[in-house]
């Protein structure tokens, strides 16, 4: 007794010696993923107001009130589409519902440029479906305008949803079937079990979703052009290629990280104060509804629907693109691809395993170090997700030279020679912007797994004299295991698909699938960059497919 | 005994197998970016290439190897992120030249001191004046002409004439354009400034504006929405519409060269072109490459692979596009769209050509 007190005294010195020393990670860690946005944003503290009254006088209250409208689409879709389309193959029996829990995902392999340009393809006027109607029906003037917000938020909600829909599943495995059943009890039916439960309790998975496709919607630049519809982002880019004003396009990109933090904090209200734990011990998950004839096949039907015209139909108008081109394929292309996809393959792994194991670190010190200020590092470190790619690029680019540049001065000065660019254009510097950019996904995974993990735990543990390597080691990471899971996989398909910052910061001549796809669609050779795409589509498609498999342990 | 539960589960398994792959990519990258570096710092025998052209520019380089024994190297780009980055590596840069379509990013390149000046007599003999910058820091190798389209169902060649023309009322609904973001758009208006001062191009803007033109970001698709009878005349620069007849010869759209009346000023032209970093580790390998773009055997090969006009005059031009016919050019210096692009851009703002 009198051991485990003075034990007990001596645990909670220790503690609070390694939290003040221990802040020093999470904060290194948002100091390196935040210069480049730091470097944009610092722009907007002297505004160059020449260009901000010419924008305010003609496009910018366009671009605003357009990237309201593409947040609320695309939030609304995501939510809808995604949150929906999880619960119904986690809650209910019907045919083809296993297939479906997996292919509902591989719309997130498709770069969401590459699917504008096939629905584009598809059905403006010199596509097909008008095609058709013009020469069985004698006109498609009736046509709606494919060129319009309506395409735009379409085409993004469908290469979007995923994201949603892979953290709300995460989300509902949690619920145990003995909730459902004490629910029956009490006269609730699925439906009512739903909103009442299954919602919110997955609501930080939910939410973190949303957040992520909203901040995807941001930084868009690609698509909405396809589309005729200028959003900020697109404003950023038109800025800075235009106007050849690259500091003005970064104040305008310190404005569209305002929004981005205006997204993060709708995601922590949508939370709710209120926390959701299940309560413990190994669930059996829940026993899925049987349905009756109708239904079970209106679901069927509404799954095939959403992968048909989200998955299948591009993929079948890319193929038949692909085939095309293959026979005039040069020899020795085979062995181009199998470089392209390897570089993609090694670029996209590395990229997922540092983000991940960052995120566990800031994730759990949110947990152990307490609440306000690394929360606080933790949503800085996130913000670099929704500044447009080709500015955040930059903000890279302007952030390692001035390194590689001292490094060199130094070594000049002691030793009589140098080295050259060794963090820009190399493999290094690469992975760091990957980083920088996609931390906030896999951050966003990591904790909506580690909010699951009752505070209890983690006091229990640090009671017990747990430090917080040990913490994290032996606690979180395994209860967190299948967030992070699901962060990796996200982070991986991200850099599979990511263009600005790998063209601006890739080694020289080192290409990857994306650089492909982008060389050939730069100048509307779409047949070109059908193979290269679909071989994006593949490749970011195994790993995620593995990766949620091996969450749900089946 | 719960904490050895957990831990021994498959996902733990999971998490350490990423640890792995981790540690293992991680020496993996950097032995291959020291490798790449060991590579480019030999630098003898080689000529390295930023540029924003991607399409058919290897079969080029291929053929420059063969005769020179000077390897070329390339990496692609945005204009604008290759710039930044050129500017970014200063003295250390692997670029020795820069090459890039639209004369404003070479313009903007001469104007931030990222080229230097090239003294050559086989440069200056082989590209016209007006097609490289006054003091010899960039020079012309293609030009690329931006002209009207027409479905000759629909539309009598005699009824066209000018751009500025495109702006009366008997075009409305009939007519399809590039939207204002793209570099063809700009520049096309910053020769329409450039000949008229701003107020009469933005009229002749608010004139197409007022058309209603369907704004497609894709030349190749204004030609196939033409094709396919969405609209009646377009506005895109030739060679589109010379890769279209290469992979169908009947396809039914012809060209006509804008603004070839008597006192006009010609069809407007726009050039792709390189220039030699200020930083170039291989100058000399740089000018050789330059000079060899633009002499015949190259510029024949060069402009051919997208079916682009020679910007030297003695070499041969495609076979699809020397059916288009002679045309007239706007000898505009070309400097005169990089200086007046952000202005055409203001003014397509201004005007609400989106």
């Amino acid at each position: 007794m009198q051991n485990e007190c003075v034990g007990a005294t001596a645990t909670r010195q220790r503690g609070w010696r390694w939290q003040s020393g221990a802040i020093a990670i999470p904060l290194l860690i948002a100091l390196l993923v935040v210069c480049p946005v730091l470097i944009v944003a610092s722009t907007l503290v002297t505004p160059t107001s020449a260009i901000w009254q010419h924008l305010w006088e003609t496009l910018l209250p366009l671009m605003l009130a357009n990237t309201v409208l593409l947040l609320v689409g695309v939030g609304v879709g995501t939510l809808v589409l995604g949150a929906g389309l999880a619960w119904l193959v986690t809650a209910y029996e019907f045919p083809g519902r296993s297939a479906f829990s997996w292919m509902l995902l591989l719309p997130m392999a498709m770069p969401a440029y590459i699917m504008g340009f096939v629905f584009m393809a598809t059905f403006d006027a010199a596509g097909p479906v008008q095609g058709f109607l013009r020469t069985h029906w004698g006109g498609a003037g009736w046509f709606p305008e494919v060129r319009s917000p309506v395409g735009a938020i379409v085409v993004m909600t469908l290469v979007l949803y995923p994201y949603v829909y892979m953290l709300a599943r995460a989300g509902y495995r949690g619920i145990s079937a003995s909730s459902l059943e004490a629910a029956r009890i009490l006269g609730h039916g699925p439906v009512s079990f739903f909103w009442r439960v299954a919602f919110p309790i997955s609501r930080p998975a939910i939410a973190a979703g949303v957040v992520l496709a909203l901040m995807e919607a941001l930084a868009d630049f690609a698509t909405v052009r396809f589309f005729n519809f200028p959003t900020l982002a697109d404003g950023v880019v038109r800025v800075w290629h235009g106007m050849m004003d690259l500091r003005a396009a970064s104040e305008l990109a310190g404005l569209l990280s305002l929004f981005a933090l205006v997204a993060i904090l709708i995601e922590r209200s949508m939370r709710g104060r209120t926390r959701y734990h299940e309560a413990g011990g190994k669930s059996p998950g829940l026993s899925r509804i049987q349905l009756a004839g109708g239904w079970k096949w209106a679901l069927t039907a509404l799954c095939s629907l959403v992968v048909g015209v989200a998955f299948v139909m591009p993929t079948a108008q890319l193929i038949s693109w692909a085939l095309t081109e293959v026979v005039r394929l040069p020899t020795g292309a085979a062995r181009v691809y199998l470089e392209l996809a390897g570089h993609s393959l090694m670029l996209a792994s590395i990229a997922a395993a540092v983000a991940v194991f960052l995120a566990l670190i800031l994730a759990s010190g949110v947990r152990v170090l307490g609440q306000s200020t690394a929360r606080f590092l933790a949503t800085v470190a996130t913000t670099g997700y929704a500044v447009p790619g080709p500015v955040f690029a930059v903000g890279i680019l302007l952030t390692l030279t001035p390194l590689d540049h001292a490094l060199n001065r130094v070594l000049e000065s002691w030793a009589g020679f140098t080295v050259g660019l060794v963090l820009t254009g190399s493999l290094v510097g690469l992975t760091y912007g990957y980083v920088a950019r996609f931390l906030a996904v896999a951050y966003q995974s990591t904790d909506a797994g580690l909010e699951k993990i009752r505070p209890n735990v983690t006091a229990a543990a640090k009671v017990l004299g747990a430090g917080p390597w040990r913490l994290l080691r032996q606690i979180h990471l395994p209860l967190a295991a299948p967030g992070l899971i699901v962060g990796a996989a996200l982070v991986f398909v991200d850099v599979m698909k990511e263009l600005p910052i790998t063209v601006m910061l890739r080694p020289f001549g080192y290409d990857t699938l994306a650089i492909w796809v982008w060389q050939m669609a730069a100048e509307s050779i779409w047949t070109g960059a059908a193979l290269p795409a679909l071989a994006i589509v593949a490749v970011g498609l195994v790993p995620v497919v593995l990766l949620t498999r091996a969450a749900q342990g089946d | 005994m719960t904490m050895r539960a957990v831990k021994a589960s498959s996902a733990v398994r999971g998490i350490k197998l990423v640890v792995a792959v981790l540690i293992v990519a991680a020496l993996g990258l950097f032995t291959l970016a020291g490798g790449r570096g060991v590579e480019a710092a030999q630098g003898g025998g080689v000529v390295n290439v930023y540029s924003s052209r991607h399409y058919g520019v290897e079969p080029v380089f291929v053929e420059f190897t063969k005769e020179t024994g000077i390897g070329v190297r390339f990496t692609t780009g945005s204009d604008a992120a290759l710039r930044e980055r050129i500017r970014a590596e200063g003295r250390f840069t692997l670029a020795d030249v820069y090459l890039a379509v639209d004369a404003g990013n070479l313009w903007l390149a001469a104007r931030d001191g990222l080229l230097q000046v090239v003294e050559s007599a086989t440069l200056t003999r082989n590209i016209p004046k007006h097609l490289r910058d006054s003091g010899n820091r960039w020079f012309g190798l293609t030009r690329r002409v931006r002209t009207i389209m027409y479905h000759p169902d629909r539309v009598k060649p005699a009824e066209l004439s000018t751009y500025e023309a495109l702006a009366d009322p008997r075009w409305r609904g009939r007519l399809a354009m590039r939207p204002a973001t793209h570099p063809y758009t700009q520049s096309l208006v910053a020769s329409l400034i450039a000949a008229h001062g701003e107020a009469r191009a933005e009229e002749i803007v608010r004139g197409w504006v007022a058309n209603r033109p369907q704004l497609i970001d894709s030349d190749t698709r204004i030609l196939e929405t033409l094709a396919a009878g969405a609209a009646d005349v377009a506005i895109t620069n030739h060679y589109y519409l010379g890769r279209l007849l290469e992979a169908n010869p009947a396809f039914p759209i012809k060209i006509f060269w804008a603004n070839q009346g008597p006192g006009e000023r010609g069809v407007h032209v726009n050039i792709s072109g390189a220039g030699i970093t200020t930083h170039a580790p291989n100058r000399a390998n740089a000018q050789q490459f330059l000079e060899w773009l633009s002499g015949p055997r190259g510029q024949g090969l060069f402009s051919a692979s997208n079916h682009e006009y020679p910007a030297n005059p003695e070499a041969p031009v495609h076979p699809i596009v020397a059916t288009f016919g002679e045309f007239r050019a706007d000898n505009l210096d070309l400097g005169e769209l990089g200086r007046l692009q952000a202005d055409a851009i203001r003014l397509l703002d201004r005007a609400g050509y989106r």
